[in-house]
C-alpha cells in the first residue's frame, strides 16, 4: 500500500478536527476535535517514519501521546469547573477576558 | 632694560597684602553672628595692615634702582597642563604699587567712615566681610602677574561689586541694579576671557613678561584683536560706552561703596588693564584708536548724564563715568598719556571717593534723601562736609593748585601732542564739568533751604568727618605732591613708556583756554542753579535734559538691541519646543494610542474566533512555505 495514502488520510482527519474546533460550541466536542487533530499528526509521524525508514517519527509518536494524555488531565478539569460554574459547556459564553 | 628680581626682604610679604583681607572676609563670612562686635574692627585691621605692608614696601622699592624696581614671587604651581603652564605668581612693579596704595589708603579710610555710616545696619558685619572681600580681590587684580591671575580678580571684584549693590537686597530696586551691573559685567568678562585664550594661542603663554616680549612676533590683525577685545573688557568694568548702562543704577549699594568701588578703584581696573597691555596696544594702532574713541564718546556721555540728574549719587555716578572716559582717552593716546591716565586715576580717586563720602554725609544728615532738589543751603549746618566737599569740588574741576588741574591738564595736553581736534573735545568736557559740579555744590549747599518737612540736617559723627578731611587735603595737595616730589613720569615710565611730543603752542596756552572754559562753565552752572531758584519739582527741560535723565536712553538702547531680540528669540525657542518637538513625540503618542484603540476591538473574548485566527495564520504560513519551495 503506498504510505501517501497515510499522509492523505491524517490530513483528512486535521481538517475534520480543525473545523470541529471552529464551529462547534460544546467544549467537549471541542476537545475531542483537537484530541482528532493530535493524533492526525501522530499518523502523520508514524507515516513518515515508515517513510524514510527509521524510528524517529514513531519515537515522537509516543512523546504526542504523553503530551496529549496530560492535556486530557488539564483540559477536562478547565471544563468541569466551568461547567460547575455556568451549567453549560458551552465555549462561547466563558467571554471576560476581551477588550 | 627692566630686570626681575625675586621677593626677598620686604617684598616676600607680598602674598600677605592679599591674604589680610582675604583672611579677614573668610573670618566674617565663616564667623556669622558671633563677629557682630568686633567683625567691623577686624575688617578695618587687615585693610590697614595690607596698607602699613604697602607704604613699607614703596619705601623699599623707591630705595632701589629705577630698573630693579619689579618683584616677582612665585606662590606656588597654579595650572600645569601640558604646554598651558600659569604660576600663582604675583608681581609688583612701579604701576601695581601706586594702585595697591590706592586701594588700601583709600579703601583704609572708606572702611572707617563706613564704621560711622553703617552704624545702625543689622548687617553691618556682612557689608565688612564683603568689602573685605573687595579688597583681597581687587589687589589680586592688580598684583597679578598673568593674564589668568588677573582674570581671577576681576571676577572677584564683579562679584563683590554685585554683592555690595545689592546690600540692601530687599529693595527691589538694589536687587535689579545688582543683577544688572553682573550681567552687563559678564559681556565685558567674556571679551577678556576671549583675549586671554587669544593671546594664549598667539605667544603661547600668558604671563606679562613673555607676551610683551613677544609682541613683535604677532601679526598686527591679531594684536588688534587682542586689543578690542581687552577694551570691551576694561569698558564692560570701567563702564564706558557701548558697555556704561551699569553704573548709575549701581548706586543703590550703600555709599561707601560708591565711594571705594564704583569711583575710586574697581571702575578703573579697565584703565589699569589698558595701561598694563600697553605694549600691545602700542602695535595696534587701530585699538589703541578705538580706546580714544570709546574714551571721548564716554567722556561727554557721563557729563551730559551727570549735568541733568536730580539724584546727588547718580549725578556723581555720571561725572565718574566722564572721569574715567578721561582716563580711557588718554590711555588710548599712547605712551604719550599711559602715565597720566594712571595719575589721573589716582588723583580721581582720591577726590571722587572724598565727594561720595561728602555726598554720603549729606544724605546722612538729610534722612538719606538723595534728592538735590530738596538740599539746599547746608553750608551753615554742614561745615566740614561742606569745606572737604568743596575741595574735590575744586579738584574734579581742575582748578589750580588742587589735584584734579594737573591730572587733567597733563591729559589735554597730552591730547593736543597727538590731535588738535580731541584736544578741542577735552577741554570742552572739562567745561562741561565745571558746569554739573557747580550745579551740584550750588543745589546742594548754596540758594535756600529747600528741605523735606522732617529733615533735620546735621553734621556727621568724626569716624565720618576724618576720613573726608584726610580725602579733602589728599584732593588739594596729591597732585602736586606726585607730579613734583614723586616725579610720576619717571616712576612710571619703566612699566608703561613715556614720550613727549611737542605741541604747537607754548604749554600755559592750553592751561589758560582750559581754565576759561572751565569757569565759563561753572558761572552758567553758578547764574543757572544758585542765583535762581531752584524749583522742588523738575521742570519739563530741554529735549536733551529729558533725554539726560534717561540715561541718554542707554537702558532704551540696550532694551531694543539686546532685551527684546532675547525676549523674541526665547519666545520662538519656547514656540518651537512645544509645537515641534513636543508636537512630534505628542503625535506619535496619539497615534499609537489610536491605532491601539482600533486593534484592541479584535480582542473578542470568543476562543474560536481566536482558533480561527491561529488557523489562518498556520494556513498562512503553510502557503508560504510552499510558495517559497516552489520557486
Amino acid at each position: 500500500m503506498n504510505p501517501a495514502n497515510y499522509i492523505l488520510l491524517s490530513a483528512l482527519l486535521f481538517s475534520i478536527g480543525a473545523i470541529g474546533v471552529l464551529v462547534r460550541r460544546n467544549a467537549i466536542i471541542v476537545f475531542m476535535s483537537v484530541e482528532l487533530m493530535l493524533n492526525a499528526a501522530n499518523l502523520a509521524f508514524v507515516a513518515f517514519a515508515r517513510m524514510n525508514g527509521n524510528l524517529d517519527g514513531q519515537v515522537v509518536a509516543f512523546f504526542v501521546m504523553v503530551v496529549a494524555a496530560a492535556e486530557v488531565v488539564v483540559g477536562l478539569a478547565i471544563i468541569v469547573t466551568i461547567f460547575r460554574t455556568r451549567r453549560s459547556a458551552s465555549i462561547d459564553e466563558p467571554n471576560l477576558l476581551k477588550y | 632694560m627692566t630686570e626681575i628680581l625675586p621677593a626677598e626682604g620686604v617684598f616676600s610679604l607680598l602674598w600677605v597684602l592679599i591674604a589680610l583681607p582675604a583672611v579677614g572676609a573668610l573670618i566674617l563670612l565663616l564667623g556669622g553672628r558671633r563677629t557682630n562686635t568686633w567683625g567691623p574692627y577686624l575688617g578695618i585691621l587687615t585693610v590697614v595692615g595690607s596698607a602699613v605692608i604697602a607704604i613699607v614696601m614703596l619705601l623699599a622699592m623707591m630705595a632701589e634702582p629705577a630698573e630693579q624696581r619689579t618683584v616677582i614671587q612665585n606662590v606656588y604651581d597654579w595650572v600645569f597642563v601640558g604646554s598651558f603652564q600659569v604660576s600663582f605668581a604675583l608681581q609688583l612693579d612701579q604701576l601695581s604699587i601706586v594702585f595697591v596704595l590706592l586701594i588700601t589708603l583709600v579703601g583704609s579710610l572708606i572702611f572707617i567712615y563706613s564704621l560711622g555710616y553703617m552704624a545702625h545696619d543689622p548687617d553691618r558685619r556682612k557689608f565688612f566681610a564683603y568689602l573685605n572681600l573687595f579688597v583681597a580681590a581687587m589687589l589680586l587684580l592688580v598684583l597679578a602677574n598673568n593674564y589668568l591671575l588677573l582674570y581671577v580678580g576681576w571676577e572677584g571684584v564683579g562679584l563683590a561689586s554685585y554683592l555690595l549693590i545689592g546690600f540692601w537686597q530687599r529693595k527691589p530696586t538694589a536687587a535689579a541694579a545688582a543683577k544688572k551691573a553682573f550681567v552687563i559685567n559678564r559681556v565685558g568678562d567674556v571679551g577678556l576671557s576671549v583675549a586671554i585664550m587669544l593671546i594664549f594661542i598667539t605667544f603661547g603663554s600668558v604671563t606679562f613678561q613673555d607676551v610683551f616680549g613677544q609682541v613683535g612676533e604677532a601679526s598686527e590683525g591679531t594684536l588688534t584683536a587682542i586689543g578690542l577685545l581687552l577694551l570691551l573688557a576694561a569698558a564692560g568694568k570701567s563702564a564706558q560706552f557701548p558697555l556704561q548702562a551699569w553704573l548709575l543704577d549701581a548706586m543703590e549699594g550703600p555709599t561707601p561703596v560708591s565711594a571705594l568701588i564704583h569711583a575710586a578703584t574697581m571702575v578703573t581696573a579697565g584703565v589699569y588693564l589698558i595701561a598694563r597691555s600697553n605694549a600691545i596696544y602700542n602695535a595696534a594702532t587701530w585699538a589703541a584708536t578705538a580706546v580714544v574713541v570709546v574714551g571721548l564718546i564716554t567722556i561727554f556721555m557721563g557729563a551730559i548724564i551727570g549735568s541733568a540728574k536730580d539724584d546727588i549719587k547718580k549725578s556723581l555716578a555720571g561725572s565718574t563715568m566722564s572721569q574715567i572716559g578721561y582716563m580711557v582717552f588718554a590711555a588710548g593716546l599712547g605712551p604719550i598719556g599711559y602715565v597720566f591716565a594712571i595719575f589721573h586715576l589716582l588723583t580721581h580717586g582720591v577726590f571722587k571717593a572724598g565727594l561720595f563720602l561728602g555726598a554720603g554725609s549729606v544724605m546722612h544728615g538729610m534722612n538719606d534723601g538723595v534728592n538735590m532738589r530738596r538740599y539746599g543751603a547746608l553750608k551753615g549746618v554742614m561745615v566740614v562736609t561742606f569745606i572737604t566737599f568743596m575741595a574735590g569740588y575744586l579738584a574734579i574741576i581742575g582748578i589750580p593748585p588742587f589735584s584734579g588741574f594737573w591730572s587733567k591738564d597733563e591729559i589735554i595736553h597730552a591730547a593736543f601732542e597727538r590731535n588738535w581736534v580731541i584736544g578741542a573735545a577735552a577741554i570742552l568736557a572739562a567745561g562741561i564739568t565745571g558746569f554739573y559740579m557747580t550745579r551740584m555744590i550750588a543745589m546742594t549747599f548754596f540758594g535756600k533751604k529747600r528741605w523735606e518737612d522732617d529733615a533735620h540736617p546735621h553734621e556727621s559723627p568724626a569716624v565720618m568727618t576724618i576720613p573726608l578731611v584726610i580725602l579733602a587735603l589728599g584732593s588739594t595737595f596729591l597732585g602736586m605732591a606726585l607730579l613734583f616730589w614723586g616725579d610720576i613720569e619717571k616712576w612710571l615710565e619703566p612699566v608703561v613708556g613715556y614720550e613727549s611730543v611737542p605741541t604747537p603752542l607754548p604749554t600755559w596756552v592750553y592751561i589758560v583756554v582750559t581754565l576759561v572754559v572751565v569757569i565759563i562753565g561753572a558761572i552758567i552752572g553758578w547764574v543757572m542753579y544758585a542765583r535762581k531758584e531752584v524749583p522742588i519739582e523738575a521742570p519739563h527741560g530741554s529735549v536733551l535734559t529729558r533725554a539726560a535723565r534717561q540715561d541718554l536712553y542707554g537702558d532704551a538702547v540696550n532694551d531694543v538691541l539686546v532685551v527684546q531680540p532675547t525676549y523674541r528669540t526665547a519666545d520662538a525657542l519656547t514656540t518651537f519646543d512645544n509645537k515641534a518637538v513636543d508636537g512630534f513625540v505628542n503625535w506619535t503618542a496619539t497615534f499609537v494610542g489610536d491605532l491601539s484603540k482600533r486593534l484592541r476591538r479584535s480582542q473578542t473574548g470568543f476562543a474560536r474566533s481566536y482558533a480561527l485566527s491561529m488557523v489562518g495564520g498556520a494556513i498562512v504560513l503553510l502557503v508560504a512555505l510552499i510558495l517559497v519551495r516552489l520557486s
